[in-house]
């Protein structure tokens, strides 16, 4: 139990006084402007939003500041903050077909249609520190070349056509909301998503690792992976029809599984999803990975064990804000817990003593 | 000023400036807005308030809806005093004069103003959203590759 403690309010200002003090850093350089985190920072901006689960770059950005750059303090307050907003609706499914991308790449068909775009991306850099970016006033400046109109369809569909593809067909059933009703089991594959999609990128990368090394082993390809923006549209009641209320930058993964069959399904392959605001490439292959893992049941695999398919283990331990508010909370004062704790220990070896005594 | 009738706005074209007007940068709004003009009288039906919409996407993009994550959204709607059009407006983001702008772009629309309103605001915010989309569009146009796969071995 933890019983509250009253004091030391003189020392708690005095503390974040000098927290304020310490984010500023030395006073002789510039102070660091929101804009300038939101445009230089963009994919710790991109994360505190997935994460943080509210599309707003300029708040990400202040809220990383605020944090001193810690991303899951900053995805804390953001959290706290979208609490505070009245909920206006949900929007239509997006159209991620419709996307205008930055990259779409494929690691499983060579000749896509629509072609393989690598957009801004870490791959192929030698990962060697680039001492250029220590210097100041570089601007650079990106290559262009004649841009083929119309959006580019995706990779699944194709082995969609032959059959070979376990199909996803649309439905307009209402999701489940985690942030309406607590995450209870069994997850629908609706629900799964969402909490994976707001999930700690370390706690699904690690997991979706485990699968790749043999828990749960479903030999993922990335179908197609593609980041770019897409328009959100929401119908408005006062209006009678649908407009577009913005457009979001989204990366999206699609893994392409082998699938031998089973009691219930065909031999053909499977497919796990991953949806995450910003440009999240990682956190998007890993979220595809785990959501097939989890897809088990459904598609008449057999439960192994693995971490990965188990989706209490999953969805309980995934959320960064949920794990850090119960980790962190053992630091806080617990004096009286700890003093009966203290209480019983004394109490048990005194018994022990006095039994000893009493055999000599 | 004169309201034009039910029949004489069009509902897509009507979509199409509350997107434009959603989308667009509040800064590049603000000035544009303030290059035509003094601002109508018109009265708040409701004041810009900021809240939030839950974004939806598919299971594998085709399939069932699920809740991806919320956007920050600032809504407004306005009457104007000449002639009683009503304006809406559901726009990106946190500013509140950014709602009222565009659900006053949104009134003005609907009334005789309309083709100085898309002289003045919409024909430039597109313009410059065109030349945005454009310029990314060739960015990325110019990282397409063509992998080639190698035969290896002695055979």
């Amino acid at each position: 139990m933890y019983v509250a403690v009253k004091g030391g309010a003189r020392a708690i200002a005095n503390a974040h006084a000098w927290l304020a003090e310490e984010r500023r850093g030395d006073p002789t350089l510039p102070d660091l402007t929101v804009a300038q985190v939101r445009e230089q920072m963009a994919l710790a901006v991109n994360r505190v939003m997935a994460e943080g689960s509210l599309y707003d770059p300029d708040l990400a950005a202040l809220a990383i500041k605020q944090a001193r750059g810690d991303l899951i303090e900053a995805i804390f307050l953001i959290r706290a903050y979208r609490t505070t907003l009245p909920r206006f609706g949900a929007s239509r499914p997006i159209d991620t077909a419709a996307m205008a991308c930055d990259r779409r790449i494929s690691a499983t068909f060579k000749d896509v249609p629509g072609g393989q775009v690598l957009g801004p991306t870490f791959d192929y850099t030698h990962r060697l520190l680039d001492f250029a970016l220590a210097a100041e006033g570089i601007t650079p400046d990106a290559p262009r070349a004649p841009a083929p109109a119309g959006p580019v369809p995706h990779v699944t569909g194709f082995l969609n056509r032959e059959g070979l593809i376990q199909p996803e067909p649309e439905t307009d059933a209402t999701p489940p909301d985690l942030t309406r009703e607590p995450l209870e089991l069994p997850a629908d594959r609706a629900l799964r998503l969402q909490a994976l999609a707001r999930a700690d990128e370390g706690f699904l990368l690690g997991l979706a690792y485990s699968t790749q090394r043999g828990y749960a082993r479903n030999h993922a390809f990335v179908g197609e992976l593609r980041i770019g923006a897409v328009a959100v549209e929401m119908d408005i009641p006062e209006l009678g029809f649908a407009i577009e209320i913005g457009e979001i930058t989204v990366t999206e993964c699609e893994t392409v599984n082998q699938f031998t069959g089973s009691k219930t399904e065909p031999a053909q392959f499977t497919r796990g999803y991953g949806l995450v605001f910003g440009q999240t490439e990682r956190k998007s292959i890993a979220m595809a990975l785990v959501d097939r893992a989890l897809r088990w049941q459904e598609l008449g695999e057999d439960f192994v064990g693995a971490p990965a398919q188990d989706a209490e283990f999953v969805l309980y331990h995934a959320d960064n804000i949920q794990a850090t508010g119960f980790l962190e909370h053992i630091k806080l004062p617990h004096y009286v817990d700890f003093q009966s704790e203290l209480e019983l220990i004394r109490k048990l070896r005194r018994g022990v003593e006095a039994g000893a005594e009493g055999t000599e | 000023m004169s309201m034009r009738s039910e029949e004489q706005v069009d509902t897509g074209a009507r979509r199409d400036w509350m997107g434009l007007l959603a989308r667009a940068d509040p800064s590049r709004l603000a000035a544009l807005w303030d290059r035509m003009g003094d601002t109508p009288g018109h009265d708040l039906l409701r004041a810009p308030e900021i809240g939030a919409v839950m974004v939806r996407g598919r299971a594998g993009a085709t399939g069932a809806p699920f809740n991806l994550g919320e956007m920050t959204v600032t809504r407004c709607a306005v009457r104007l005093s000449a002639c009683g059009t009503v304006g809406h407006a559901y726009v990106q983001g946190r500013d509140r004069d950014h709602a009222r702008t565009a659900a006053l772009a949104d009134a003005l629309m609907q009334t005789d103003a309309a083709p100085r309103v898309r002289d003045g605001l919409l024909d430039p915010l597109a313009a410059a959203e065109t030349a945005a989309r454009q310029s990314r569009a060739e960015k990325a146009a110019a990282t397409r590759v063509e992998f080639l796969t190698l035969v290896r071995g002695e055979d």
